[in-house]
């Protein structure tokens, strides 16, 4: 089994294939029908046994780094010029890379305006392991 | 006996060792030990008394890691000096009362103080605690020995001061439950045990709180998981009893004339109890309630609340000037002003406060409850 990160953003990523409005312009069912399919999402990885984690960031937060000894942190933010913005993730632990792709393009094909899939970019990315392969 | 009644027994039990010589980490430790034994061997061979089983078995498995310690040495011989002389009166004093004050010692973090009561006083285990707060049970387990470490000075006395182990108690409540442990009705626990030790207006205020908040817990959330808000809940599925209960608390608590913020909170919640519908809702009085808390508090969040209530007395107009006076930036504030203007006949700014307090939502819950209200609007808005 391998872990791998299905990273959603607010913004960023390749060019939307479709450009569909923003969640509160659709209608009440559309909105229920999006939330009961994330929520069915999540029910059957862990029925399938490949559920870690999920986890869903608030769009406020900043960059902070180090600014030398006896100096408090400096810090950059809220995100008002970053073109990349991450909204949250699942953490997955599956049989292989293509059973990883697999999954995200059920995420991706969640309904929205219209029921129709809204085909949102996912990004998968494998974690590095902890313990080093025995090859001898 | 069941689990409960056989966590009940705990801080008792660890207040016999600390009496007995033992440290309270030291104590706390060995409980835990003949807790795991107790689940073990009770289900077989049930013991007659089982406090007093807890007390030898607790008390072998501290001298027996005392006796192992060879650094402790010194210690471990004046506890065996103390112990030939007699196992003592079991309860001479209120050990559990001591060990709610020294898991609330204003030493201690909030976290801090929330784990320790947990595990000390409500006899659950790390990983039951870790599961419960979402951290990994190595994470738990060092936050409760460091807390036990910071409290180790602490001389095991019943003085304290009970408002640090109301806000302990209301911060549990508060957590909801996740994973096997539902923390509020631990936290309904601990208390109504705390309000059979100590007669104190404000523990009988927290605990008919608390008892009032739990009637209504289960119409709070709709099949699906969504939130219900207090106005479009199915007042049928109150638990009536826990509201008699409740009431009946506070009622008691009043008639003390010492009024503190959680009686004055449990006035409110009892008011919206006592509301068969939420047009029978008296409002005015909870204005009243709220103008008390405020007074009593000063806390922004019962100002928020307060305008709200405001709202529904003098009208949306009323209510929102009552927000103009508060800080933008304080939780819940657009949530709040979105609400207002939807009363106030603005759908459309209504819609564009709710899209934006969606996205400074604290909580999941809440920020679906709020994009589905900005969705709703925006619906009847294209008509």
């Amino acid at each position: 089994m391998a872990k791998y990160l299905l990273l959603k953003h607010y913004r960023g990523g390749p060019t939307p294939v479709v450009d569909f409005a923003l969640i509160d312009q659709w209608t009440p069912d559309e909105v229920d029908a999006h939330m009961q399919f994330m929520g069915d999402f999540e029910a059957r990885l862990r029925e399938s046994g490949e559920f870690v984690d999920v986890q869903v960031l608030r769009p406020d937060g900043a960059f902070v780094r180090y600014d030398g000894e006896g100096r408090p942190p400096v810090t950059d933010g809220p995100f008002v010029e970053t073109k990349d913005l991450i909204a949250g993730w699942y953490v997955i632990d599956v049989e292989s890379w293509d059973r990883a792709v697999e999954l995200a393009g059920e995420l991706s094909a969640a309904p929205g305006p219209g029921g129709t899939p809204i085909h949102e970019w996912l990004e998968v990315r494998p974690f590095l392991s902890d313990s080093p392969a025995v090859t001898e | 006996m069941n689990e409960i009644g056989l966590r009940d027994l705990v801080p008792a039990v660890i207040g016999v060792l600390v009496r007995r010589g033992a440290d309270f980490a030291s104590a706390e430790d060995a409980v835990q030990d003949a807790l795991v034994e107790a689940v073990r061997v009770w289900p077989d061979d049930p013991p007659r008394d089982p406090k007093g089983w807890l007390v030898a078995v607790g008390w072998r498995k501290f001298l027996d890691v005392a006796r192992a310690d060879t650094s402790r040495r010194r210690r471990e011989e004046r506890v065996e000096a103390e112990a030939e002389a007699g196992p003592g009166p079991v309860d001479a004093v209120d050990d559990t009362l001591q060990l709610y004050f020294l898991c609330a010692h204003p030493s201690l973090t909030p976290a801090s103080s929330v784990a320790l009561t947990l595990r000390a006083v409500g006899g659950l285990t790390t990983r039951q605690i870790a599961q419960a707060y979402l951290v990994p049970e190595a994470t738990m387990a060092q936050r409760i020995s460091r807390a036990k470490r910071t409290v180790s000075g602490v001389r095991f006395t019943r003085s304290g001061d009970v408002a640090t182990v109301l806000r302990v108690l209301y911060l549990v409540f508060n957590e909801g439950y996740s994973g096997d442990v539902d923390l509020a009705a631990e936290a309904i626990r601990l208390t109504r045990q705390l309000a059979d030790r100590i007669d104190h207006e404000e523990v009988a205020g927290l605990l008919a709180l608390m008892l009032l908040h739990q009637a209504r817990r289960s119409a709070r959330t709709g099949p699906d998981g969504r939130l219900v808000p207090l106005a479009e809940q199915d007042r049928g599925r109150w638990d009536t009893g826990l509201i008699a209960e409740g009431v009946d608390i506070l009622q008691t608590a009043l008639a003390r004339d010492r009024l503190g913020e959680f009686q004055a909170q449990a006035a409110i919640a009892a008011l919206h109890a006592d509301a068969r519908t939420v047009e029978e809702t008296d409002w005015v009085q909870i204005v009243e309630w709220y103008d008390e808390l405020v007074r009593l508090t000063d806390s922004p969040v019962a100002r928020l609340n307060r305008a709200v209530a405001v709202g529904e007395t003098d009208g949306a107009r009323a209510g929102l000037a009552a927000l103009a006076e508060l800080d933008p930036s304080l939780p819940r504030y657009t949530a709040v002003a979105a609400y207002l203007h939807e009363r106030d006949g603005d759908p459309s700014t209504a819609a564009r406060l709710y899209a934006e307090a969606a996205r400074s939502a604290p909580s999941l819950p809440e920020r679906d409850h709020l994009t589905r209200q900005a969705a709703r609007l925006n619906a009847q808005l294209r008509g």
